[in-house]
């Protein structure tokens, strides 16, 4: 899996590309981290159109992202979820936590 | 149930091998003409699984994990994974969303998920000795549209 990250505008787009699991999850974890500590974002968006699978592994870093920055008062949105992701999302019930954006919603 | 076909698979409980796990679980499902949405199913349940027995069955060290697959009616695919770890002490507590022995890097949540994407799960576990999951997946025949 890679991991790339951009900043503007206090939002802190963090793009998840290829499979998260249990393998790569504490790496990404790490990545996503590091990004937070540097920028400080006032958001974060965890850009998953390129993520072609992912499980329960990331789910947690989902969750853990959302935890360190809902304590420093800011937002975590998860983006454009393909539909095997998005599937995993739905049956942790993780859209009653963070929002789940799609892309026609942002674009306009 | 006679199968019509199966595999068997033996790897070590190294985290490389969950992707390896998912592939050869798809490769071997092709045959059955599966969605996407399928596949993804399956894929979905082995790598849960799977990751169970690398985190939990052999939290310290590395053992020994087998997963087998049969074609069973022609239509339905039955998945079963199994360690010779750890085991489980309460195996429907372990089932409810949420519940986790695994600390903050876990979200209790890959049994919820197994039950959702297969048709059935039955899990057998005893402490000291190990656990086993079989699931299973009806892969229903698509009629071809030419
Ligand atoms: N193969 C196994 N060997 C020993 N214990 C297991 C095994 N599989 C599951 N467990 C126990 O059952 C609990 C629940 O498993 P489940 O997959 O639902 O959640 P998790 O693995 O803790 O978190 P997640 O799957 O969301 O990362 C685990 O925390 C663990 O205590
Ligand atoms: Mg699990």
């Amino acid at each position: 899996m890679t991991v790339t990250s951009r900043y503007s505008d206090s939002r802190l787009t963090v793009c998840l590309a290829g499979e998260l699991d249990h393998h790569c999850a504490r790496e990404a974890m790490h990545e996503i981290s590091e990004a937070a500590d540097s920028f400080l974002p006032r958001e974060i968006v965890l850009d998953l159109r390129k993520l072609s699978f992912m499980d329960s592994s990331g789910i947690a870093v989902i969750i853990k992202t959302h935890r360190s920055i809902s304590l420093r008062g800011g937002k975590l949105y998860v983006e454009c979820p393909q539909a095997q992701p998005m599937k995993v999302l739905r049956a942790a019930g993780i859209g009653s936590i963070v929002e789940i954006i799609s892309k026609r919603e942002v674009t306009t | 149930m006679k199968a019509s076909n199966y595999i068997k698979l033996e790897f070590p409980s190294l985290s490389v091998n969950e992707g390896f796990a998912r592939a050869a679980a798809a490769g071997f499902a092709a045959q059955l003409d599966p969605t996407l949405d399928e596949l993804g199913d399956i894929k979905t349940a082995v790598s849960e699984a799977v990751t169970n027995c690398i985190v939990h069955a052999y939290p310290e060290t590395i053992g020994k994990i087998t997963m087998r697959l049969k074609i069973l009616d022609g239509e339905k695919l039955e998945i079963c994974i199994r360690d010779w770890g750890r085991g489980i002490e309460n195996v429907e507590q372990a089932m409810q969303p949420m519940f986790t022995t695994g600390g903050s890097d876990r979200s209790g949540m890959g049994f919820t998920i197994m039950e959702s994407f297969m048709d059935k799960l039955k899990i057998k576990s005893s402490e000291g000795k190990g656990t086993s999951v079989t699931m299973s997946h009806i892969i229903k025949k698509r009629r071809s549209i030419r």
